[in-house]
């Protein structure tokens, strides 16, 4: 008797555990408060500057109700759904990286005495975030910037505690965007790594529910607290179909086959002169990047000269000062600069992380104030290969159907 | 990230615009040991920080050399420091030059300029187990006479070491009596077996190129060639993404690299 329970035990448990659940948008809202009463500063999808930002949210009316955007190479609009969608939109500007790689912070103060100077090093910060309405494609692009600030010789202490601290309410993708090629990237639209809940946003005639699992035990938790049903085959079938119509929306296509070999052999081409003669060297796509991690570092002084700081802040490559040494910039040219980004993207980023750089979010082609669109820019130099001659549909850009 | 206290202890005035600083730990208790090639970060009181090699650790202290040409606001100010002064060190950084694969070898050291500062504690270490290597060369060049760095020590190397010394300047006056020219120039006038050699190079990224060139055409293999670069850097420890150098991060993959991993890369322009 007792041996047939242990079966069932063992049977079961996988079973409850993967189970996804229903909550309606009081339910999510439970989970808001659930959250901001565990301490954690919930951050969501919020609406400013008519762009959806990243910002603390309080209960589900901060979060875009109703809101959608149209996307293309630097166009992004917000329009009105005819529903009220909470998640109805793709991606804005801001990505998760602002809060776990802030755009500034401080390293340490410095303060004279009569010995010379004495160093205070920044206190780690141990706040914690919650961060809600994460997609597929940007889970994936922490988990690089993971490689780039934990797995490597040495550990960002700042992004470590971050990082260790925050938790993941993901939501999978019910639309994609005219610049998404996550897809392409194996990077979504399904979440799928990297979450303690994941949701799924279903809006059928006069129903308007979240499908909802956990993916690590602090999830599992906290979705006990939040009092979920269970949820019906149809509501789980309902989810998948979602999940695959935005896939097969995507507005972009990236080739990704032997992507390095490529990019390496043509670092001499003559589309990057095309390129640079439209690139402003504006520095728009290494901000909006979630994977994008340069850093610089400003030393200041205070007007008594006793006090000092040095502050670390977002960098990018597209600028003259980024590479200069003693005698002047190495890349002064805005094609050496904007080949230095889509080459490290692409091809160097997967020497030096074992990962591509790029995670088809499309906002460096949105974000772009002249539009140059990466996939595209791939495409061409793949298309000029000699082996590529009479092939030449298939090799990314813009698809058809967006 | 947070720079050690470390004090001057002595200036030495190299030539016209280089000194040398020989820190040491503030707390004598404080670890510190490096390979030659490594370099630290140095940080003089609000001015800012800049990477600088260690070039040898000071006889009968525990301190470091540090070998620094004016260029800038923060070398202006690390070489007008006074013995006595405080400056934060973070580091050592990168990776050191071959000493262990040079054993039972013949090696070239070619420098120039400043370059001659990241290999004279490969030259310290050489000539500390002398027997185990075979001929060793350096051939430095510089721009003038009053440019040639270490030059004391030249003597010694020679004469006491059995180490092939040559030395050039671009340009020359009446008072200088030996050669002029190119770096590359010296490589045929010293004695060394290209089958069983390694070379470690050290200057401005031109005389580099032709350096390997010419030890290329000695008969030398690329792979037995060691030379270091030069980029922007920031963090030194692979965060702030400035010293990229085609796929390598030159603070933790370099600065020395061996001439055939970074081939492809060292020939693009603006790379």
């Amino acid at each position: 008797m007792g041996h047939a329970c242990y079966r069932i035990f063992l049977k079961t448990v996988p079973y409850i555990m993967n189970k996804p659940e229903v909550i309606g948008k009081e339910g999510l809202n439970r989970l808001i408060q659930i959250l901001t009463g565990m301490g954690y500063q919930v951050i969501g999808p919020t609406v400013r500057d008519e762009a959806i930002v990243y910002d603390s949210v309080h209960s589900i009316e901060d979060l875009p109700a109703g809101w959608t955007d149209e996307q293309e190479g630097g166009t992004y609009r917000l329009k009105k759904r005819s529903d009220e969608a909470l998640f109805g939109y793709t991606l804005g500007p801001h990505s998760w990286k602002q809060f776990l790689h802030p755009p500034e912070r401080r390293l340490w103060q410095a303060q004279k005495d009569s010995l010379g100077f004495d160093i205070v090093p920044e206190k780690l910060n141990n706040i914690k975030y919650a961060f809600l309405g994460v997609r597929s494609c940007e889970l994936h692009a922490i988990a690089i910037q993971d490689k780039v600030f934990i797995q490597s010789p040495h550990t960002d202490l700042h992004y470590q505690s971050l990082r260790q601290n925050a938790l993941f309410v993901a939501v999978n993708c019910g639309q994609a965007g005219n610049t998404c090629f996550c897809v392409s990237m194996q990077t979504g639209p399904k979440v799928e790594m990297g979450y303690d809940l994941v949701l799924t946003e279903i809006l059928d005639d006069e129903c308007h529910t979240f499908l909802i699992s956990a993916g690590s035990d602090a999830g599992k938790t906290i979705l006990k607290a939040v009092e979920a049903k269970p949820a019906g085959e149809n509501e789980v079938k309902r989810a998948e179909e979602i999940i695959a119509n935005t896939a097969n929306q995507m507005g972009r296509t990236m080739a990704t086959e032997n992507i390095k070999e490529l990019l390496y052999e043509n670092v001499e081409h003559p589309a990057w002169e095309k390129i640079a003669g439209r690139c402003l060297s504006c520095a728009n796509c290494t901000m909006v990047c979630p994977t994008c991690f340069c850093s610089t570092v400003e030393d200041v002084t205070d007007i008594t000269g006793d006090h000092a700081e040095r502050w670390q802040k977002w960098d990018s490559c597209f600028t003259m000062d980024f590479s200069s040494i003693h005698g002047g910039a190495v890349r002064n040219s805005t094609q050496s600069r904007y080949r230095q980004w889509m080459t490290h993207k692409l091809a160097s980023w997967q020497d030096q992380f074992d990962t591509s750089g790029c995670v088809g979010c499309g906002r460096c082609i949105t974000w772009c104030p002249v539009g140059i669109d990466l996939t595209r820019e791939v495409a061409v130099i793949r298309e000029s290969q000699p082996d590529q001659a009479g092939k030449l549909s298939g090799s990314g850009g813009q698809n058809e159907n967006s | 990230m947070v720079p050690r206290p470390f004090r001057v202890k002595t200036v030495i005035q190299e030539t016209h615009d280089t000194a040398t600083l020989d820190l040491q730990p503030e707390n004598p208790e404080e670890e510190f040991s490096f390979s030659p090639g490594q370099f630290n970060m140095l940080y003089v009181f609000g001015i800012g920080e800049v990477p600088i090699s260690i070039s040898g650790s000071s006889n009968g202290s525990d301190g470091f050399f540090h070998t620094i040409r004016d260029v800038g606001k923060v070398t202006h100010a690390l070489i007008n420091l006074r013995p006595g002064e405080k400056v934060g060190l973070r580091g050592p950084f990168g990776n050191p030059w071959p000493i262990e694969e040079g054993k039972g070898k013949d090696v070239v050291i070619m420098a120039g300029g400043i370059g001659l500062a990241p290999l004279r504690p490969a030259l310290y270490a050489l000539i500390s187990r002398r027997d185990q290597y075979g001929d060793i060369s350096l051939l430095y060049g510089s721009r003038t006479k009053e440019d040639l760095l270490f030059h004391p020590e030249f003597e010694i190397w020679k004469k006491k070491h059995g180490i092939q010394v040559k030395d050039t300047i671009d340009t020359g006056d009446r008072s200088w009596k030996g050669n002029v020219g190119v770096v590359t120039t010296l490589v045929s006038r010293v004695s060394f077996d290209p089958s069983n050699c390694i070379a470690m190079i050290c200057g401005p990224e031109i005389m580099m190129k032709f350096s390997v060139l010419e030890l290329v055409h000695a008969g030398l293999a690329e792979k037995n060639i060691y030379i270091t670069m030069e980029r922007n850097m920031k963090c030194a420890v692979g965060f702030c993404g400035h010293c990229q150098f085609g796929p390598a991060f030159i603070c933790k993959d370099g600065p020395v690299f061996r001439y055939d991993r970074i081939k492809p890369f060292i020939s693009t322009r603006e790379l």
